[in-house]
């Protein structure tokens, strides 16, 4: 390789009712990355190395949670970056909208105890390989942000690979799943707010080093 | 023509909601109660006087959107 290596570029979906977007696409860019802001409507993604799908509540989380963001065109482009072995990334109401698109296994129900549970949560590697905990080691303990009511896992095909699960599952997730992988491990949900704990302001800088492995990911595919 | 379709969550698939309601119902003296269990109910009114054909759009509806086959199944009915 000559030069300095080229920067990843990162698409981050904005559909209707996405709300961590800019939280999104500034840490990725402060850890080095290109990060593009990409409106749900577009269809191709291939110009770009990865794609996260941030949180928020995507069409008003009507019917289900991210079950009518499945059908936005940019689910194609989604798509498509996964299965030629890119990353995607679902945080939160991507991981959501993954579950439903089929890309991940599994669905999600209301957390157990009915509340909208909205704090910083211990959560522990379960597994390292995968896009996302690619830079961290198993049984590495980190504090993430927690910010959802439908946060309670379901995967009656016990298909889903755990790669992050929770010290004291707030929610009921099945296994206490906080981070799920494809058996590829390419494209994982995961439920708690890395972007958000990305600044010693914030309470929490655990995240970073799961968004570094995540850019390092793309950059593996990319050659 | 009006089609109801219920939308239920599978047995084996938890219900907060309805595990919630259950101690509630059980707290007021409802102690009879064994199980409670929120479905869902969509009221579709739609064009066309054919009732299998409707019934057959309404069946891809529901595997397409209304449903989520992971955790949910459903049942269709035709309003006479």
């Amino acid at each position: 390789m000559t030069g300095a290596p080229s920067r990843m570029k990162i698409a981050v979906v904005v559909f209707p009712g996405t709300n961590c977007e800019l939280d999104t696409v500034q840490v990725l860019a402060a850890l080095g990355a290109e990060a593009e802001l990409v409106w749900h409507r577009q269809p191709d993604l291939d110009r770009f190395d990865a794609v996260v799908l941030p949180g928020g509540f995507a069409h008003g989380d009507y019917l289900r949670t991210g079950a009518i963001a499945r059908f936005s065109p940019v689910m194609d482009g989604v798509a498509a970056l996964a299965e030629s072995g890119r990353p995607v990334l679902g945080i939160c109401n991507g991981f959501q909208i993954l579950c439903e698109a089929g890309l991940l296994p599994g669905a999600f129900i209301a957390n157990s105890g009915l509340s909208f549970i909205c704090r910083m949560v211990e959560v522990e590697v379960a597994s390292s390989t995968s896009a996302l905990t690619a830079h961290t080691l198993p049984g590495q303990m980190m504090r993430l942000p927690l910010n959802s009511y439908e946060g309670n896992y379901v995967d009656p095909s016990l298909i889903g690979r755990v790669v992050m699960r929770y010290t004291d599952n707030p929610n009921g997730a099945q296994g206490g799943a906080a981070a799920v992988a494809n058996e590829a491990g390419n494209i994982v949900g995961v439920m708690p707010h890395p972007e958000r704990a990305s600044d010693r302001l914030l309470g929490s800088t655990d995240g970073l080093a799961l968004l570094e492995g995540f850019i390092a990911s793309a950059a593996t595919v990319a050659g | 023509m009006k089609i109801r379709v219920e939308v239920k969550r599978r047995p084996e698939v938890a219900d907060p909601q309805g595990a919630t309601v259950l101690r509630a119902l059980h707290d007021l003296g409802f102690s009879e109660v064994q199980s409670t269990r929120f479905d869902r109910t969509i009221t579709i009114e739609l064009d066309g006087s054919d009732p299998e054909v409707a019934r057959s759009r309404v069946e891809e509806m529901c595997r397409r959107l209304l449903a989520n086959p992971v955790i949910e199944d459903y049942v269709i009915e035709v309003e006479p």
